[in-house]
């Protein structure tokens, strides 16, 4: 028994409200973040069943799912039935008295995105949200992860989750990326390396020499795939860049609670002695641009290998693409930016600098989807708008947008997209659409070349 | 709350491939309902009908099989239900009368949402969901003692975590339960407020 606690403890145990008879937990929640896709249906229900939000101040809600992206939108939506999620959604957060970061306000965005710009995930709170990519969060040292609508409700009502304590595993990538080498890789070289349940039953600490060497927004790229890693989270030991980007944001502490807050951030990483029921580790310099070849995260090779022998003959007939043949030089018909996992102004600022002074290839539908309003207004004063059109790429209003396919806009059936997204499961982005996910670089590299092309050959 | 689940018998609806993801159960063209219900006419709607969005039932999928028109359980894969978060999953399922899942595995998520809507997820190795495949017959699920059998005499134990077995047994409502340590609720809050002011918005703005 030597005390030493990893992070993953200190976030456990300081929220740990009661033990539960059975093993379980009744687990403090700090803050809950509601989307219109499921927001009304769990706010509806918890009105119905005669129940209140305990602490509304501490609820948020946005409009990010199934809004529309085009330019000069409203309330309608392409989704068939969609404006009844956004007008329900409305009437039952301000009934409830939460925050909506409404359609067109500027702090809109997609809930990962403007949850950090809002300061309203802190290192050393727990945050979930009805979204599996509420792990993106936990980039600040929070423990931040994806709920079913009902847990939502119990959370709102209660202030609590009852859980079981997942096993606590350590991924460090040691030693640094190669230039062009970004966190989407890392995160696909792991996922290619350990499989899409690699992590399942655990919380992931993310650490190492080339993880603290990434800004906030490429951590937030790193955790957000760790539910395509089957873990309950990923989250990294906050630092100096964490508490820099948070101070002065709107929902963070300040004065004396900023120092005090500082001063119990500055607690939360592992001890030394701390031990991992699982630990991992890779080496950064070794990692490549990856893409992904099949229909889920794990099947994801290196631009320059060839899909694996032992492939298996569903996703490569979804695919549509052999054993054996190289990834590179695959024809596509779209490009998408956008999504939880890319789309910080750093994402457009890379892809922008990529695409200054070239055109995309014919026929190659592009399109960029800025994370939040934000990044968006950020993007446009510094003209990388106009660096995105001037090369063929649509602008577009931030969202979800195409990352995935609620029965609204889409890419055309059976067409190839190379995309930035995090899933590339059959159909995702719309009925037969095949997807491969990669990195903003890549998929500018791509939409440029018409084919899977290396970034690295543009630099 | 949902109906107590004590003792069931049905004859499984054979749906055994692995990683079978909640877009899959319901994609998300079909999450058409603002609310919990309305949501049975999506369940695997990407296998069951012909076309997608059409309503034309495809007679090579499982669902459509008159055998199973009464079955209330699902005999699953590996991983059943990963992918999104979504509840409508469950709602689909349960709303289209479906009570039980048998797996080799779950999702997290999912699993805790079945619970949380009365619907069983329970694990059993691949040999014995293959046997029971193989009988054609039907199970029975006594849930207070975690066993799955068949007529033949063979029976499996299944295992799952007291609370949700509680839960599932008594259909007792997760908030109902916690509300009960209301007072140990306000108490650690009320030491946290001052150990960590700001996390509570409303009272320090
Ligand atoms: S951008 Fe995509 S993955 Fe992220 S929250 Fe929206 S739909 Fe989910």
């Amino acid at each position: 028994m030597t005390g030493e606690r990893t992070l993953f403890d200190k976030l456990w145990d300081s929220h740990v409200v009661a033990e539960l008879p059975g093993g379980s937990a009744l687990v403090a929640i700090d803050r809950v973040f509601l989307h219109e896709r499921t927001g009304a249906a769990a706010l509806n229900s918890l009105a119905e069943a005669g129940r209140k939000v305990a602490d509304p101040s501490r609820v948020f809600a946005v409009t990010d799912h199934i809004v529309d992206t085009r330019p000069g939108r409203t309330d309608q939506t392409l989704m068939p039935g969609g404006q009844a999620f956004i007008t329900e959604t409305r009437a039952a957060a301000k009934a409830a008295g939460i925050t909506l970061f409404d359609v067109n306000d500027p702090d809109q965005g997609i809930v990962h995105v403007i949850s950090p710009e809002l300061g309203i995930v802190l290192p050393g709170c727990t945050l979930i949200a009805p979204d599996s990519h509420t792990c993106t969060q936990g980039a600040f040292g929070a423990l931040a992860w994806g709920i079913g609508s009902s847990e939502a409700e119990h959370a709102m009502a209660t202030g609590t989750l009852r859980l079981s304590k997942p096993k606590a595993m350590r991924v460090r990538f040691t030693g640094r990326l190669n230039k062009g080498i970004t966190p989407k890789d890392m995160i696909l070289t792991l996922l290619a390396q350990y499989g899409a349940a690699g992590g399942k039953g655990h919380a992931v600490e993310f650490a190492g020499e080339a993880v603290l060497a990434l800004d906030m927004e490429g951590r937030m790229t790193l955790c957000n795939m760790a539910t395509e890693f089957s873990a309950m989270s990923g989250f990294i030991a906050p630092d100096q860049q964490t508490f820099d980007y948070l101070e002065g944001r709107r929902y963070a502490p300040e004065g004396t609670q900023w120092r005090q807050a500082l001063a119990s951030w500055q607690e939360l990483g592992s001890d030394a002695g701390a031990v991992f029921d699982q630990e991992i580790e890779i080496d950064a310099s070794s990692i490549t641009p990856m893409v992904s070849w099949g229909t889920n995260p794990g099947q994801t090779i290196g631009i320059d290998a060839v899909v694996p022998d032992d492939a298996e003959a569903a996703p490569l007939d979804y695919i549509g693409l052999a054993r054996g043949q190289a990834i590179k030089g695959v024809p596509i018909d779209a490009a998408f930016i956008g999504s939880c996992t890319n789309s910080r102004l750093s994402d457009l600022r890379r892809a922008a600098a990529l695409l200054q002074g070239r055109e995309i290839a014919d026929g190659v539908k592009a399109i960029c989807v800025p994370g939040s309003s934000r990044v968006k207004r950020e993007a446009e004063a510094e003209g990388l708008d106009l660096i995105f059109e001037n090369a063929g790429f649509e602008w577009r209003e931030s969202g979800c947008s195409m990352c995935f396919y609620a029965g609204g806009e889409s890419f055309a059936a059976g067409s190839r997209v190379i995309s930035t997204t995090n899933r590339n499961f059959e159909s995702r982005q719309g009925p037969n659409v095949r997807t491969h996910i990669a990195s903003p670089e890549t998929v500018v590299a791509s939409a440029i070349a018409g084919m899977i092309a290396d970034p690295g050959e543009l630099i | 709350m949902a109906e107590p689940f004590t003792i069931l018998t049905s004859l499984p609806m054979p749906l055994i491939r692995d990683n079978i993801d909640t877009d899959q159960i319901i994609p998300s063209r079909e999450m058409k309902s603002t609310g919990k219900t309305s949501l049975a006419d999506g369940l695997f709607a990407g296998w069951r009908y012909k076309e997608i969005g059409g309503r034309e039932p495809d007679p090579e999928f499982v669902m459509n099989d008159p055998a199973y028109a009464d079955s209330t359980v699902i005999l699953g894969g590996a991983n059943f239900g990963s992918g999104s978060s979504r509840e409508h999953a469950v709602w689909a399922l349960a709303e289209y009368g479906f009570r039980a899942v048998i797996a080799q595995s779950f999702a997290p998520i999912f699993a805790g949402n079945c619970v949380r809507n009365g619907i069983l997820p329970a694990m059993l190795d691949s040999a014995a969901i293959t046997a029971v495949e193989r009988s054609g017959a039907p199970v029975t699920i006594d849930l207070q003692a975690r066993t799955i059998s068949i007529a033949s005499g063979q029976s499996w134990t299944f295992p799952i975590e007291e609370e949700a077995k509680a839960m599932l047994l008594e259909g007792l409502d997760a908030i109902d339960l916690s509300l009960k340590l209301a007072d140990n609720i306000s108490t650690w809050q009320d030491a946290d407020r001052s150990a960590r002011p700001w996390i509570y918005l409303g009272v320090n703005t």
